[in-house]
C-alpha cells in the first residue's frame, strides 16, 4: 500500500469513527445500532494499520487482490446491516399497527361513551 | 343465544355505504360495525347516521388491517360468530341469515359465500376468473378442499376463528386464498354456501388493471407460499389447550 493509499483511509476511517461516537454522545443513533457501526469503524482502522492481516484474509478467501477483499467484506457487511434494518422495519409495522388498531378501538369507544 | 355482529371495513364509500348499511337492517337486526379504514369523504359520519358502529383509522392502513381491527374489537366484546362484508354493495345482503345459518352447525368454523355456487350468474374477467382457477386449484393440492371462491371476502366466522386472525400471523396486506390455506392448516373446518354478488358498476373493487392483478396475484402467491413454508404453532398450541 503507498503511503498516499494508506493516509486517506485513515483519515477515512478516524473520521467515520469520529462521527459514529459523536452520534451516539448527542444520542442521535441509539446504542443498540452503535455497537455495530463501531466495529465497523475499528475494525478498518485495524485492516489499514495492519495490512497483513488483509493479505492473510485475501489468501484465505482465494481472492487475487486485496483490494477485492475489502470490497467483499464491505459488501457483505452493507447488506447484514440493510437486513437488519428490514428486520427493525417490518417489527416496527406491526407496532404501529397494533397501536393504530388500539387507539382506533378506544376512540371509537370514547366517542361511543360521549353520545350515549 | 349467539352475540353476532357484521363487520364491513369501508374507505371512501360515501356513495355506497347508507344503502350497504339499510339493505342489512332489511334482513338483520344484530349489531353492525363500520371500519373506516382513513377515508377522505364522510363514510363515517354517514356510517353513523344510518346507525352503526363506526370505529376510525386515523390514516389509510389496508383492507386486511381494517379486517382485523374488526376482528380484534368482537373480540374485546365478546361476540361469538360475525359476518365480514365489504362497503361497496358487492355482497348482497339477503345472504347474511345463511351465513350465521350456516355457521351454528358444529362441524363448521368458517363459512365463505362463494359466487360460483348455485345458480349464479356472476361473470368476472378473464384475467381474474383465471386467477381464481389456479387459486382453487392450489387450495385443492395444498389442502384437499374443494373451495370455488377462495378470493370471496363474503364471510362468516365463529369466534376462535376470528381470535385467531386477531395475531400478528394474520396476512394483513392480502387477505386471501392463503388465509383458507392457513385456516385449514390450524385445524379450522371451512364451509361454502351460495351467494350472489353483483360486480361493482364502478369496478372499484380491489382487483383492477392488469398490472395491479398480476402484482395482486404474485403477492398472493408469495402469500400462500409463506403461508406453506411456515410451522403452524398454533395448530399445537390449540390443540393442546383447548377441550
Amino acid at each position: 500500500m503507498t503511503i498516499q493509499q494508506k493516509a486517506f483511509a485513515i483519515i477515512a476511517s478516524l473520521l467515520i469513527f469520529i462521527v459514529i461516537i459523536n452520534l451516539v454522545k448527542n444520542k442521535k443513533l441509539k446504542e443498540e445500532y452503535s455497537w455495530l457501526w463501531l466495529l465497523t469503524g475499528f475494525v478498518m482502522i485495524v485492516l489499514v494499520l495492519w495490512y497483513d492481516i488483509l493479505v492473510v484474509l485475501t489468501n484465505l478467501i482465494g481472492a487475487v487482490l486485496p483490494t477485492t477483499t475489502l470490497f467483499i467484506f464491505a459488501i457483505l457487511f452493507l447488506m447484514c446491516i440493510v437486513l437488519n434494518f428490514s428486520i427493525k422495519i417490518s417489527k416496527l409495522t406491526d407496532q404501529v399497527k397494533n397501536l393504530t388498531q388500539k387507539v382506533s378501538l378506544m376512540e371509537a369507544e370514547r366517542l361511543n361513551n360521549r353520545v350515549a | 343465544m349467539n352475540k353476532k355482529c357484521i363487520i364491513i371495513p369501508a374507505f371512501n364509500e360515501e356513495k355506497n355505504i347508507v344503502s350497504v348499511i339499510e339493505d342489512i337492517r332489511a334482513y338483520t337486526d344484530v349489531d353492525l360495525i363500520v371500519i373506516d379504514d382513513g377515508s377522505k369523504d364522510s363514510t363515517a359520519a354517514l356510517a353513523r347516521q344510518a346507525g352503526a358502529f363506526v370505529i376510525r383509522h386515523p390514516f389509510n392502513m389496508g383492507y386486511g388491517i381494517a379486517l382485523q381491527t374488526g376482528y380484534k374489537y368482537a373480540v374485546e366484546k365478546n361476540y361469538d360468530v360475525l359476518v365480514q362484508m365489504d362497503a361497496d354493495g358487492q355482497h348482497c345482503a339477503e345472504f347474511i341469515p345463511d351465513l350465521f345459518r350456516q355457521s351454528e352447525s358444529p362441524d363448521c368454523d368458517a363459512v365463505i359465500g362463494s359466487r360460483f355456487l348455485g345458480h349464479n350468474q356472476y361473470k368476472a374477467g378473464a384475467f381474474k376468473s383465471l386467477g381464481i382457477k389456479i387459486f382453487r386449484q392450489i387450495i385443492g393440492w395444498t389442502t384437499g378442499e374443494k373451495i370455488t371462491d377462495p378470493t370471496s371476502g363474503y364471510q362468516c366466522l365463529k369466534r376462535k376463528v376470528f381470535e385467531f386472525f386477531t395475531e400478528d400471523h394474520f396476512p394483513c396486506d392480502y387477505p386471501d386464498a392463503n388465509v383458507i390455506i392457513m385456516l385449514h392448516r390450524s385445524g379450522f373446518k371451512i364451509k361454502e354456501i351460495p351467494v350472489v354478488m353483483t360486480p361493482n358498476p364502478e369496478a372499484r373493487a380491489m382487483h383492477r388493471g392488469v398490472s395491479t392483478i398480476t402484482y395482486y396475484f404474485f403477492k398472493v402467491f408469495l402469500s400462500i407460499f409463506i403461508t406453506l413454508i411456515r410451522k403452524n404453532r398454533k395448530l399445537i398450541d390449540q390443540r393442546g389447550g383447548s377441550q
